[in-house]
């Protein structure tokens, strides 16, 4: 059912946790009643430099979860925000068709962490310089 | 298929494996005997023998008589044929229909369908621990109700319905009892008598029998409308030739399940509340789903939340454990159990789910293995999702 990389994501998923000084975090997934993500990500020079996150669901979203985290560390902001739905699925080696949601849910939830550490930017340049 | 060092079966309200003495039973009639057993010679005639021996056996194991038996390919097609032969049957004298919402899919969705052809269906609220009280059925007939289907045991938490009350009912209103009785049937003593059931569902492969097979009982007297029609096979009710090899081996099981019942119980009740103990000692907050008492032997169904039911199952295949979740995480939402929603838990721990059924090749060993593994298994997925889940 799953590929050999799905399988080893699940079993021993990195980067589990959260980051309480995060630059961006990302929440994604349907709370009331499906799988979830939350996302941090510390951004230094416009280059994420760790990610970690907290996943409720299936084998696959834990696996999304995990693979997601080491492909966005390295990456600038501008090309982590260009994930494509279907990124993480590849680089796990596929999922089946039903899960294809849970590549999406990882996607989403680094746009969602990108967005917010641009937000956040924003407010910092807006804000009076003490 | 990589096999784990253990090796630990306890999903037996999916499937049961075969029992040696049914193989036995059933691999002459895949060789020499293969007759049809409507021909008329000698090899006809060896197969009807045989299909009749079994028909006895399995009105035996339900306590009707074996013209009231009629075999089927399994627990869907009783159903099927149940609530579609009824309602067709009966349109006549009316078109509405009881039943309650935590059904196999197999009534719930013929409802669904016989709801299209304009028939009325009032799926009752179970209680809390998946039980409905005789007194909503009465609350709920009227005078165009022409079947109550109310199942016998629950296939996922376990459930036992107080089917004698609903039949007495159904009884004195004139109105036919169906029950799905798939999943207690070698597990709870079944009688159509005292059950007052006019027709009742059964399934070979959950009593240690072949998959494809099943059977129906049909009180005499009760009309029905047959849902495949042809050659005049099993009085009309159900045409085409025989199953012979599946009938001989479901006869085979019903008569095993019926003589070694009350040992099963026992084996089975004393696993399943050893497991349920240590799972409420060793794991923090677990809640049981079922009813404590009217509850299947073998059948443990516990929530964990905060660990979702898929990521839990995988877990424990790779340590060997084969148990089963309710819920399905498919196309974009993960879909909780409609029978655990329908005890009132929230979407969130519905879905956190597993389903432990202990069967006649478990020992307390396995108990013991089980408690090995789980305890680890919940922390650490409980830790992956940390924060993701409202406390």
């Amino acid at each position: 059912m799953y590929s050999p990389a799905v399988m080893d994501h699940f079993h021993s998923p990195r980067n589990v946790g959260d980051l309480p000084d995060a630059d961006g975090v990302g929440n994604a997934g349907n709370p009331i009643s499906g799988n979830t993500i939350a996302l941090y990500l510390k951004i230094a020079e416009g280059t994420v430099t760790d990610a970690k996150f907290r996943t409720f669901g299936c084998a696959a979203s834990i696996a999304a979860s995990s693979m997601v985290t080491e492909w966005v560390i390295g990456r600038t902001a501008d090309e982590a925000a260009s994930i494509e739905n279907d990124t993480i699925a590849e680089a796990l080696g596929g999922l089946p068709p039903t899960k294809m949601h849970c590549s999406a849910m990882a996607a989403d939830g680094v746009r969602t962490a990108i967005e917010d550490y641009r937000s956040r930017r924003e407010l910092n340049a807006k804000a009076p310089k003490a | 298929m990589i096999i784990p060092m253990a090796s630990i079966y306890l999903d037996h309200n999916a499937t049961t494996p075969v029992r040696p003495e049914v193989f036995d039973a059933m691999e002459p009639f895949f060789k020499d005997r293969f007759g049809n057993a409507s021909s008329i010679h000698r090899y006809g005639q060896d197969a009807r023998s045989a299909v009749e021996e079994a028909r006895a056996r399995v009105a035996g194991l339900v306590n009707g008589r074996p013209g009231e038996i009629y075999f089927t390919s399994g627990g869907t097609e009783s159903d099927n044929l149940a609530l579609k032969g009824v309602a067709y049957a009966r349109r006549a004298y009316g078109r509405h229909i009881i039943t309650t919402n935590i059904e196999h899919s197999a009534v719930l969705n013929s409802c669904g369908f016989l709801e299209r052809e304009g028939f009325e269906v009032t799926y009752l609220p179970v209680d809390g621990h998946g039980r409905i009280d005789p007194g909503q059925v009465e609350d709920a007939l009227t005078d165009q109700t022409i079947l109550i289907s109310v199942m016998h045991a629950n296939n996922e938490i376990g459930t036992v319905q107080p089917v004698d009350e609903i039949g007495r009912i159904a009884r004195d209103n004139g109105v036919c009892f169906h029950t799905d009785a798939v999943q207690s049937a070698g597990k709870l003593p079944i009688d159509v008598e005292a059950m007052h059931a006019d027709l009742l569902s059964l399934s070979g492969h959950k009593i240690y029998g072949p998959k494809g097979v099943g059977a129906i009982y049909i009180r005499k007297g009760v009309e029905i409308e047959p849902t495949a029609h042809g050659g005049h096979h099993e009085n009309d009710v159900r045409s085409g030739t025989e199953n012979t090899v599946g009938i001989v081996g479901l006869g085979k099981a019903a008569e095993l399940a019926a003589l070694e019942r009350e040992g099963e119980y026992r084996n089975l009740s004393r696993m399943r509340d050893a497991l349920e103990a240590r799972i409420r000692d060793e794991i923090e907050d677990v809640r049981v789903n079922g009813h404590p008492e009217w509850r299947l032997p073998g059948t443990l169904n516990a929530s964990f939340p905060g660990a979702e039911g898929e990521s839990l199952i995988m877990s424990l295949d790779l340590a060997g454990i084969a148990v089963s979740t309710g819920s399905a995480c498919t196309s974009g939402a993960i879909e909780p159990s409609h029978v655990l929603l329908a005890l009132g838990r929230d979407p969130r721990t519905a879905l956190g789910s597993v389903r432990f059924s202990f069967g006649r090749d478990n020992t307390m060993r396995d108990v013991d293995y089980v408690m090995s593994r789980l305890p680890g298994i919940v922390s650490r997925l409980r830790e992956v999702s940390a924060a993701q889940v409202p406390a």
